[in-house]
């Protein structure tokens, strides 16, 4: 095997935690030094090869230390022990057109930026055109970017850094940038790099494009190295710890409102056997089941689940009305069942909202919006490229019969 | 040296900042780069005015070139001096305006205060230029003095740049520096001879030698003197003025760099 294109050897770092930040020279003197602050140790022993040519991620719950790993990596922090060696240039996108200046015009920023990231004038000028259609903009190069919309700005900083060619490419949570094309040619040139032997890591909470993109994962967990392992077992590993945690806290997230005639006490999760779970398969059987308690007589209600990719992107908001479920008055206890036959959703996470309202859905009586949070895991079919749910098609090949290239046969 | 390879290796990064630095100064001004001749001027204007005329001063007559002017007595002073406060003034900024590429990229940072320092110096050598013609055309026949007048300026910007550094690493740590440095920069301005001769002090402080003394060890003094000698008077300046002046600048990079050095670590968490 060649030399690893990263080597991170027992690294740690400590930030300042400033009680009060006040650095004035007036707050310095009455203190005697400067302001007063806790150590905090941001990461603490950490090892770990990352093999050239290889993609790679960090996976860990927030602040667990994931992005100021790959800051160290990008030599933006320095770390206070240990010591992180990489072979080759590094290009990190950790904020799309840092250090863009908002006066100056598209193409002097190109060549600002590209040389920040260590382009030579003579590589930039050989990439120039490249660049500015990968962005799309060619139109607008010669225009000062503040006047860019900020999809322009970010697309022209992502299409710099992309076409930097490093050898080691860090990135950070910036892969959805765009509109879906742009999304498109970004997702093939990152194929490209991949070809070309680029080593790419990525720090991402998306578990989808983490399982899909990377080979190799290490799992930070509060300031240390977890684990490291093959993507796919990590991530479905720490999905399986995520959701332990968060069963053993109350289900106290997402926003509620409404009047309370009628109050939906839990929303449930329902496995194959019909036990409540927060845990499901893609392709399994899934029961959505809403409880509710109506403290008067309520006529003709209207029921409705919302389901939501944590990011926050609707997927589905079905109405029992429009399904031909409307009950003639209710009262007291009851449930309501969304029965699902086959689950369409792909690993990942997903927040469940559930709404009661008057037949006009003018009236809410209670709406818990992302009140549950569930995972769904690999199941089958089993699609491991990303994305959020399964068409559940069946894929068909067929030769034609007069194609000429039977004729040799 | 790491530094000195690592810099050189970058040598268009600082090329391209230096350019944005310039190119970004007088955009959507109507003047433009008009703006960097107008500044010192209108100040030559004030200065001539209220020094040259309404106080008197009396710039003393150039040896051999016999000129007796207050303006350029002033501006030889003058835009050496600009050169330097503007240089601290916005290179002392340069880490904290440039906060989110410092956070987000990495590159040698002190690009970033060597980049606005050489702005200035580019609108410092135009500057010099339209002087030395003003001069062509009072009758100072200065072109045989240029070569060492660049020599000059460029043991100006060592020294300038020496303590920029300094000034932008320490005002990250501790933000209310940029006021002090303010302050200090006005009081640093009248302790140079720029609006007034020399001899007014020495005057001043006949009794206390060694008081003038302390004056005159005012590295500021020294390269108002060394400009007025190759511009104004134009001779070569001393030996000594010479040597003390490089010493000064050896002595500023040194702390500019080590501060550097030694702060250069944590920026990234402190802005």
């Amino acid at each position: 095997m060649s030399e690893p294109a990263i080597v991170v050897d027992g690294l740690s770092k400590r930030f300042r935690l400033y009680h009060d930040r006040n650095q004035t020279l007036k707050a310095a003197v009455m203190r005697g030094r400067r302001a007063r602050y806790e150590e905090f140790w941001a990461l603490r022993d950490v090892s770990l090869e990352i093999a050239e040519g290889a993609t790679y991620g960090f996976i860990g719950t927030n602040g667990s230390g994931k992005s100021t790993l790959l800051k160290c990596l990008a030599r933006i922090l320095v770390p206070d022990e240990g010591k992180v060696l990489t072979r080759g240039k590094v290009s990190a996108l950790l904020e799309l057109g840092a250090g863009f200046h908002p006066e100056l015009s598209g193409r002097e920023n190109v060549y600002l930026n590209g040389s920040i990231l260590g382009l030579s004038k003579r590589e930039l000028d050989h990439r120039f055109d490249d660049i500015v259609a990968f962005a799309g903009l060619e139109r607008f190069i010669d225009t000062p970017v503040k006047n860019y919309s900020s999809g322009m700005y970010v697309r022209l900083g992502f299409s710099v850094a992309i076409n930097v060619d490093p050898d080691i490419l860090l990135v950070d949570e910036v892969l959805a940038v765009g509109d879906e094309q742009f999304q498109r040619r970004c997702n093939e040139r990152f194929a490209d790099l991949r070809a070309q032997g680029t080593t790419i890591v990525i720090v991402s909470h998306s578990l989808g494009s983490v399982r899909s993109m990377c080979d190799e994962v290490a799992w930070i967990d509060q300031s240390r190295l977890r684990a490291i392992g093959p993507a796919g077992d990590l991530v479905d590993q720490y999905l399986a710890e995520v959701h332990e945690d968060r069963s053993a806290e109350e289900h106290a997230t997402g926003s509620r409102f409404g009047s309370g005639e009628v109050r939906l006490e839990r929303l449930e999760v329902l496995d194959r056997e019909g036990r409540a779970t927060d845990d499901v398969r893609t392709g399994e059987a899934v029961t959505f089941r809403l409880h509710y308690d109506a403290a008067e007589p309520i006529e003709r209600p209207t029921f409705s689940v919302e389901l939501h990719t944590i990011e926050g992107v609707l997927l589905t908001r079905p109405r029992a009305s429009e399904a031909g479920l409307t009950p003639d008055h209710i009262k007291g206890r009851g449930t309501v069942d969304l029965v699902v036959d086959r689950l369409p959703l792909l690993p990942g996470t997903y927040d469940l909202s559930a709404t009661v309202a008057d037949e006009s859905s003018l009236h809410v009586f209670d709406s818990r919006h992302r009140a549950l949070r569930f995972d769904v895991e690999p199941g089958d079919p089993h699609e491991s490229f990303g994305g959020v749910l399964t068409l559940q098609g069946r894929w068909q090949h067929e030769l034609d019969v007069s194609s000429p290239l039977l004729d040799g046969c | 040296m790491t530094t000195v390879s690592e810099i050189s290796r970058h040598r268009e990064l600082f090329a391209n900042l230096t350019l944005r630095e310039l190119r970004g100064k007088y955009k959507r001004s109507v003047l433009g780069w008009g703006w960097s001749l107008l500044n010192p001027l209108a100040q030559m204007a004030v200065y001539s005015l209220v020094f040259g005329f309404f106080l008197q001063v009396d710039p003393p007559v150039g040896d051999p070139s016999g000129m007796h002017v207050f303006a350029f007595f002033l501006l030889c002073g003058l835009l050496p001096w600009t050169y330097l406060s503007n240089s601290l003034t916005s290179g002392m900024d340069a880490l904290l305006a440039n906060a989110n590429l410092v956070k987000k990229v990495w590159f040698p940072r002190e690009l970033l205060v060597g980049a606005t320092v050489s702005a200035w110096g580019v609108s410092f050598l135009i500057e010099l230029g339209v002087l030395s013609v003003l001069l062509l055309i009072a009758g100072n026949m200065v072109i045989p003095w240029l070569l060492p007048v660049a020599f000059i300026a460029l043991v100006q910007t060592v020294f300038v740049l020496g303590l920029a550094l300094a000034l932008a690493v320490w005002s990250v740590y501790l933000r209310d520096l940029k006021y002090l440095v303010g302050i200090g920069l006005q009081i640093w301005f009248y302790a140079t001879p720029i609006v007034y001769p020399v001899s007014v002090v020495e005057e001043a402080l006949e009794d206390h030698p060694s008081l003038f003394k302390l004056y005159l060890a005012n590295p500021m003094a020294q390269f108002a003197d060394a400009y007025r000698d190759l511009l104004y008077s134009l001779r070569f300046p001393t030996l000594g003025n010479v040597l003390y002046l490089m010493a000064c600048a050896g002595v500023s990079l040194l702390i500019g760099v080590t501060a550097f050095r030694r702060l250069d670590g944590r920026l990234a968490e402190e802005l």
